[in-house]
């Protein structure tokens, strides 16, 4: 993984470092597979290596294959950077090792969904049960994010206009909420 | 990519098995990984493949942008619908308990509904987003 985030930096063309994102989050499914997270690990998969490979591709056919020659100041950026990355890894300090029983995070809520979410709700699955129903409002507000995302998309990039008076009955549904 | 066959033969021949899986994953997610999201992506990732080999136009007849703007709307209002219809039946916004007389029942059909409803919307946006990008050339 590391490597290929270095040659992602290190390449000028860009319909390469599409490809090594790719391979990136294959990569990074399979380390989500190894920490016993297959949910995520599908998500990963189809999303990072399948989907969102394909929009930057659709991106490049828009735009150039080649990256632009960086600015003249360097400076700024790397200060940057350097201060973010300071930041985080100063906050994963405090962070709880991997795998600790006492964690915080096992003591909260966690147990109590672990031991009673398949008598409550039927579901042996406790990922699925946590997201749909003891999390529901959250899982709402990400669908919604989804939708607006979708949303955003149709009308910056203009889809609308393809069907004749599109602009009209956009205005139409607006007024309508 | 009209002319290569073996990428044609390969597309026709895995697609299907992609878009049941992505059902199976839609369905199965309470007993096995995978949920509605996973599943949208998947169905999504899918109908990608088959409009990269075939072309936009022949997937575009297959699943038109109108019933995909439908999609879009219509599973947050799936989900939306079912937390109101708990509070019709006298429980809590998206309280699923009261959906049916059994409790882990109603809690059962509230998750696969919503399930369904977020998986909805998901392949929607999915696909409506690479039509958008991959028919505004120029």
């Amino acid at each position: 993984m590391a490597a290929t985030v270095v040659a992602i930096v290190r390449l000028r063309d860009l319909f390469a470092a599409v490809m090594l994102g790719g391979i990136y989050s294959l990569l990074a499914a399979t380390m989500f597979v190894v920490l016993d997270a297959v949910d995520v690990a599908f998500t990963e998969a189809a999303v990072g290596a399948g989907i969102s490979t394909v929009l930057f591709l659709g991106t490049l056919a828009l735009t150039s294959r080649l990256e632009k020659a960086p600015g003249d100041s360097r400076a700024i950026p790397l200060f940057v950077v350097t201060v973010t990355g300071a930041a985080l890894i100063y906050g994963s300090l405090d962070m709880s090792d991997y795998g600790d029983p006492t964690a915080p995070i096992h003591k909260h809520v966690a147990p109590k969904y672990l031991a009673e979410s398949e008598q409550k709700t039927g579901v042996p699955n406790v990922v699925t049960s946590v997201l749909a129903s003891y999390r529901g409002y959250d899982t709402l507000g990400e669908v919604t994010v989804i939708f607006t995302a979708g949303i955003g998309v149709i009308l910056l990039l203009g889809s609308w206009r393809r069907r004749g008076d599109g602009a009209d009955e956009a205005n139409a549904g607006g007024d309508e909420r | 990519m009209r002319d290569y066959l073996v990428l044609r033969v390969i597309t026709k021949l895995l697609t299907p098995f992609i878009l049941l899986f992505a059902l199976y994953v839609q369905f199965h997610g309470d007993f096995g990984p995978g949920g509605g999201f996973q599943a949208g992506v998947i169905f999504a990732a899918g109908f990608i493949l088959y409009a990269l080999t075939f072309g936009v136009d022949a997937a575009q007849r297959i699943l038109p942008v109108g019933i995909l703007r439908a999609g879009v709307a219509s599973g947050v209002l799936i989900y939306a619908g079912v937390g109101v219809a708990g509070l019709l039946l006298g429980g809590n916004y998206l309280d699923y308990s009261v959906l049916q007389h059994d409790p882990v029942h109603g809690q059962h059909l509230g998750i696969t509904l919503i399930e369904f409803g977020v998986g909805t919307t998901v392949a929607s946006v999915m696909i409506t987003i690479f039509y958008t990008f991959a028919s505004s050339r120029g």
